[in-house]
C-alpha cells in the first residue's frame, strides 16, 4: 500500500500552503479528512485517473470492482489531437472469486489482453480500495507484466480511502516520476523545450496556448498530462524549463524534476488575460535564462501586445450589457483570483469568491484585487446558495456543475467553469469566451419568464384573450 | 459581418422574385383536401387533372404515412375546353356508387378556375338532376392553385362547411364549445386540447379532427373514404356552442361566419406553445369555464420550467431561420423568442394580418431558396421548417429541425406534441439535443489557425474516426 508515499507528499517542500502550517498539522496531512455525513467531493483514485487520463495513447486500466469505473469513465473533457484509446473504459471488473482468492492473476491477464488487442506504448495501472484492502500487490504484478511483455506497465497505487482528490493527483505525480519520467530520450532537444505540468486540456484550453507558444517557438516538450504522449512525457526530463499550471496539485512532479534534472519552474496560470501575459513573461524569462535566444523576450512584448489589444477589444463590447451586474464565483484554487480580474475588467462586480482552495497568496491576491472588504467564502452550502440566489444577491452563478442545479431552480443565470465544462476558458481567447458566455446567460430571456408568476398564483395578472 | 448588420437593418426589401428556387408553400386544393380528411366518412374530390389529384395525394401520403381517399375529376384537354360540369355529375355519381361517402367535399383547382368553372353551380344542377341523392352533402370549394398556399384553401374549405351544413340559431348548450383547429395543429396537440378542454368542463366539437382520422389507427376494414373526424352531427350542433376558439388567425373568417349566422361568439387564439402563451390560453379558459385549473397542469408548468432551464444552455442565442405557414410561424417563432433564441430569417408561404407582427421582424412571403440565402447571410445555426428544407440545411451545413408540412422524410410527424407545457417541453429537448449532438470537438485549431513552423512540425498520428489503434483481437 502507499503510506510511505502519501506522508511523503504530505510532507511536500515546495508547497508554501504546507510549509506555513505547524509541524503537528503538517503530520495530519494536506487534504482535511472527510467528515462522515458531509463530504461531497471525489476520492485518491479519482484525483489519480484525472491527472493521468489525459495521456491520450496508452491504457488506463482500474483494478477494482465495477463502481470505481464502470461509475466514471469517460466523464471528462480532456481532449486529444490523436489516439482516442484513453477514452476507453478499462477495468477488471473484480468479482466475489477474484475478492477471495486474490485478483493478481486476473489483472495480470487483463494487461496481457489489452496489449494483445489495442497494442498502447504502455498500460497505467490503477489500484483501488477492494484489492488494496486483500492484498492484491499491483507492483509486483505490473513488473511481472513489464518483463512478461516488453511493454511498460505503470502502477499508480492511489485506492480511494488513502485520501482526496489532491492527493491523487500527487499520487499520480509520484507514479510518474518513478516509472515514466526519464526512461526514454526525446528525439530531438532544442533550447526552448518546455514543459507544462498540470495542465489537462479540458475541452481543448492547451490549444488557446500552444499556437501561442509555437508563434514564439516554443517547444511543448511535455504536457503533463494534456494531449501528451507517453513518449512525451517519458522523455521530458531534457527539457529546459517547466510552467507549473493550476494550484498545487503536481507541485511534487514540478520539484522533483528540478532537483533530479535541474529544471527550473515557476507556478503560473491560463485563466485571465494578466494572467496569461504573466504566465508568457515567465516562460521567456526561464528559457532566456537557460540558453534560449534573447529576442525571445520581445518577441514576447510583442504577441502579448497583440493578443491582450485583441481581447480586450473583444470584451469591451461586451461591457455596456455587463456593467454592474453581480457575479458569485465558487470555484477553487487560482481561479478565484485568476477569474476575478477578467470579470471585473468586463465592468461585472464579484461579489463574492470561494476560498476553500485557495492558499494564503491566493487569499492576498483576492484582497489586492476585490478590496478589504472582499466576500470570501470558504464553505457554502446548497442551501445557502440556493437562499442568496433566490434572494437575488447575485445575477449569475459561476461554479463547478455539482452547483448547476441549485443555481437554476433559484432561476438564477449559471455558467459552468469547473471540469466538466462545455466550453475552454483559458488563455485571451478563453477569457473572452467566458465574457461572451457571461453576456449570453445573462441575456437569456427566460429568467424573466420564469420569475413571472403561474395562472393559478395569485399575483397573476395574465388577461383572457377576447 | 458586414453583411450580417446591413440586412438586418433591414435597409432595403429584396428584389422581387421571378422564379421560385425550392417552393415552401404547398397548394390551396391540397389544404381543403386535408380539411376534409378530418371529418368523418368524408371523400375529398379535385375538380382537375388527375394529376392535380395524385401530386397531393401522395404528398398527404408520404406525411402521414396512410392511404389518402381523394378522388378526381379527370378533366381531360377536351373536357377542360367544353366545360367540366358533365364530368363533376359523374364524378359524383360514380362515388356515390363505389364509395358511400358521408360528404363529398368538392376543391377547384388551378385549370379549372381558369376556364371560369362555377362549381356552386354544377352541384345545385346536380342536385335538380338527381333528388335522389339530396341527402348527400356536397361542399363546393373553390381553391384555386394560383391564388394562397394550404393555409388558405383549408381556410376556405372550413369557411364553406361551415356555410353549407351549420344551421342557423338554435338553443344554447352549456358548456359545449367549437374548436375550429388550424391546419398546423398535429393529432398529437388535438388529443391534449380535447383532454384539457374536457378538464375544465367543456364539451368540445373540433373541426376538423384529424385526431380521429389520420392518427395512424389500425381499422378492421379498408373504406375508400375518411375513417373518423368530425362527424355529420356534430357540425350540425356547432351553432348551438357556448363559444367558438379559432385556433390560428387564418381561421378567424370561419369564426366570424359562425358568429354572424349562429351568435356563437368567438375568441382568436394565435399562440399555444411556449410559457408565457399557454399561461394566456389558459386564462382564457378559465374565464369561459368557470372551472379551475386542473392541477395535473401545475405538475406541467414546473417540469417546462426545468425544461426552459435546462435547454437555455444550448438553445441561447442560437441563430434560427424558419420557414413555416403564417399560422405555425407566428406561434413557433415565439416560442423560440421565449426561449432565447433570435429568428434571423423568417420566410413564409401566403399573406395574413399576422406577416408584420412576426417574431423578430415582418415575415416575407417566400421560397426555401429565398430562406436559405437568408440563412446563409445571417449566420444561422439552426433551419427549421419542413422536410423539403434538407438540401438547404445540407448545403449550409446546419441542422434541420423538421416541422411544419410535408414531413416526408421520418416518421411520427403527427404524434409530434408542440402545444402547452408538456408540448413546449418536448420541442426544447428536441431541438437542445439537436444543437447538443453535434456540439463541436475542439481542435487544435479551433482558436488560432496553425501556423507553419520553422522546422516542420511533429507530427502527431492522425486522428482515426474509429477512435482506437488497430484492433488485433486472436481470442
Amino acid at each position: 500500500m502507499g503510506t510511505p508515499k502519501v506522508s511523503e507528499v504530505f510532507q511536500e517542500a515546495a508547497c508554501d500552503h504546507n510549509q506555513s502550517k505547524s509541524e503537528k498539522d503538517r503530520k495530519k496531512g494536506c487534504t482535511k479528512v472527510a467528515t462522515p455525513g458531509a463530504a461531497a467531493g471525489g476520492c485518491a483514485f479519482d484525483g489519480a485517473k484525472i491527472a493521468l487520463q489525459p495521456i491520450v495513447d496508452v491504457a488506463h486500466l482500474v483494478h477494482g470492482p465495477i463502481a470505481c469505473e464502470g461509475n466514471s469513465w469517460d466523464n471528462r473533457s480532456a481532449l486529444s489531437s490523436g489516439s482516442r484509446i484513453y477514452r476507453t473504459g478499462f477495468t477488471t471488473d473484480m468479482n466475489e472469486m477474484d475478492v477471495v482468492y486474490g485478483g493478481e492473476k486476473h489483472l495480470f491477464k487483463a494487461i496481457r489482453q489489452i496489449i494483445e488487442r489495442f497494442d498502447p506504448p504502455a498500460v497505467f495501472l490503477y489500484q483501488t480500495c477492494v484489492p488494496a484492502i486483500i492484498g492484491d500487490d499491483i507492483e509486483a504484478v505490473a513488473k511481472a507484466a513489464t518483463e512478461k511483455f516488453g511493454r511498460p506497465v505503470i502502477p499508480v497505487n492511489a485506492p480511494g480511502f488513502v485520501g482526496g482528490k489532491n492527493l491523487g493527483n500527487k499520487l499520480a505525480g509520484e507514479a510518474l516520476l518513478d516509472y515514466v519520467i526519464g526512461t526514454m530520450e526525446p528525439e530531438v532537444s532544442t533550447p526552448t523545450d518546455l514543459n507544462i505540468i498540470g495542465e489537462y486540456n479540458l475541452s481543448g484550453e492547451l490549444w488557446q496556448v500552444k499556437p501561442l507558444l509555437d508563434r514564439l517557438g516554443i517547444r511543448i516538450s511535455a504536457c503533463i498530462s494534456g494531449d501528451a504522449r507517453y513518449r512525451e512525457v517519458a522523455s521530458s526530463h531534457r527539457a529546459r524549463a517547466a510552467m507549473l499550471v493550476c494550484s498545487k496539485a503536481m507541485i511534487n512532479i514540478a520539484r522533483k524534476m528540478e532537483e533530479r534534472y535541474g529544471i527550473p519552474w515557476f507556478e503560473g496560470s491560463f485563466y485571465g488575460i494578466s494572467d496569461m501575459s504573466a504566465s508568457l513573461r515567465n516562460i521567456a524569462a526561464l528559457l532566456v535564462s537557460r540558453g534560449a535566444p534573447e529576442d525571445l523576450i520581445a518577441r514576447t512584448e510583442a504577441l502579448i501586445a497583440q493578443e491582450e489589444r485583441d481581447a480586450w477589444a473583444a470584451i469591451s463590447g461586451l461591457r455596456p450589457a455587463l456593467a454592474g451586474k453581480r457575479a458569485l464565483l465558487i470555484t477553487g484554487g487560482v481561479k478565484s483570483w485568476s477569474v476575478v480580474s477578467a470579470l471585473m475588467e468586463a465592468g461585472l462586480v464579484v461579489v463574492g469568491t470561494s476560498v476553500k482552495k485557495s492558499t494564503a497568496e491566493d487569499k492576498e491576491r483576492i484582497t489586492e484585487l476585490m478590496g478589504e472588504d472582499a466576500h470570501m467564502i470558504d464553505t457554502m452550502t446548497p442551501r445557502e446558495m440556493y437562499r442568496m440566489l433566490k434572494d437575488a444577491e447575485a445575477d449569475i452563478l459561476m461554479a463547478g456543475g455539482r452547483s448547476q442545479f441549485v443555481a437554476l431552480k433559484a432561476k438564477v443565470p449559471f455558467l459552468d467553469v469547473n471540469q466538466e465544462r462545455r466550453f475552454a476558458f483559458a488563455g485571451y481567447k478563453g477569457m473572452v469566451t467566458l465574457v461572451s458566455e457571461i453576456h449570453r446567460a445573462l441575456t437569456n430571456p427566460i429568467f424573466q419568464t420564469l420569475r413571472d408568476p403561474a395562472p393559478w398564483t395569485p399575483g397573476c395578472r395574465i388577461t383572457p384573450l377576447v | 459581418m458586414e453583411k450580417t448588420t446591413r440586412s438586418l437593418m433591414g435597409e432595403k426589401e429584396p428584389a422581387q422574385d421571378f422564379v421560385s428556387v425550392n417552393p415552401l408553400k404547398m397548394s390551396a386544393p391540397l389544404g381543403g383536401a386535408l380539411f376534409f380528411l378530418g371529418i368523418e366518412r368524408a371523400l375529398p374530390v379535385f375538380h382537375g387533372s388527375q394529376g392535380c389529384t395524385s401530386f397531393a395525394l401522395v404528398l398527404l401520403g408520404r406525411h402521414f404515412k396512410e392511404s389518402i381517399p381523394l378522388q378526381t375529376t379527370a378533366m381531360s384537354e377536351v373536357t377542360t375546353i367544353l366545360g367540366g360540369g358533365e364530368n363533376i355529375q359523374a364524378a359524383i355519381l360514380k362515388i356515390l356508387e363505389k364509395s358511400s361517402p358521408g360528404v363529398i367535399g368538392l376543391c377547384s383547382t388551378g385549370l379549372t378556375e381558369t376556364k371560369g368553372e362555377d362549381i356552386a353551380g354544377e352541384v345545385v344542377l346536380f342536385r335538380k338532376k338527381h333528388p335522389e341523392h339530396s341527402d348527400i352533402p356536397i361542399v363546393g370549394v373553390s381553391t384555386p392553385d394560383f391564388t394562397g398556399s394550404h393555409e388558405d384553401g383549408f381556410r376556405a374549405a372550413m369557411v364553406r362547411t361551415i356555410e353549407e351544413l351549420v344551421p342557423e340559431g338554435g338553443e344554447r348548450v352549456k358548456g359545449q364549445i367549437n374548436v375550429l383547429a388550424g391546419s398546423h395543429l398535429t393529432v398529437a396537440d388535438l388529443d391534449y386540447l380535447k383532454d384539457l378542454l374536457r378538464e375544465f368542463g367543456f364539451d368540445p366539437i373540433f373541426l376538423p379532427d384529424l385526431s380521429r382520422s389520420l392518427d395512424g389507427f389500425v381499422p378492421d376494414s379498408f373504406e375508400p373514404v375518411s375513417m373518423g373526424g368530425t362527424t355529420l352531427s356534430e357540425i350540425r350542433r356547432m351553432g348551438q356552442s357556448s363559444h367558438t376558439l379559432v385556433l390560428g388567425e387564418s381561421l378567424r373568417r370561419a369564426g366570424e361566419l359562425l358568429f354572424e349566422k349562429c351568435g356563437v361568439p368567438y375568441v382568436v387564439v394565435n399562440r399555444m406553445m411556449g410559457l408565457s402563451a399557454f399561461d394566456r390560453f389558459l386564462v382564457t379558459l378559465r374565464d369561459l369555464s368557470g372551472s379551475d385549473y386542473p392541477e395535473t397542469l401545475k405538475r406541467e408548468r414546473s417540469r417546462l420550467t426545468d425544461a426552459m432551464l435546462d435547454a437555455h444552455f444550448y438553445l441561447g442565442g442560437l441563430r434560427v431561420a424558419v420557414g413555416l405557414e403564417p399560422d405555425h410561424l407566428f406561434d413557433v417563432g415565439h416560442c423560440l423568442l421565449e426561449n432565447g433564441m433570435e429568428l434571423v430569417a423568417r420566410v413564409t408561404t401566403t399573406v395574413s394580418p399576422l406577416l408584420s407582427k412576426m417574431p423578430g421582424g415582418k415575415a416575407l412571403v417566400g421560397d426555401l431558396g429565398r430562406l436559405e440565402t437568408e440563412a446563409r447571410e445571417r449566420g444561422a445555426q439552426l433551419l427549421l421548417t419542413h422536410s423539403h428544407g434538407r438540401q438547404a440545411a445540407e448545403r449550409l451545413g446546419i441542422p434541420l429541425f423538421r416541422l411544419g408540412f410535408p414531413v416526408f422524410d421520418r416518421l411520427g410527424a403527427a404524434h409530434r406534441l408542440s402545444i402547452g407545457y408538456r408540448g413546449a417541453m418536448q420541442t426544447l429537448f428536441a431541438l437542445a439535443n439537436m444543437i447538443w449532438s453535434r456540439d463541436p470537438e475542439n481542435r487544435p485549431d479551433t482558436w488560432y489557425s496553425q501556423v507553419p513552423a520553422e522546422e516542420p512540425p511533429k507530427t502527431k498520428e492522425p486522428v482515426l474516426e474509429e477512435g482506437f489503434a488497430p484492433v488485433r483481437f486472436d481470442g
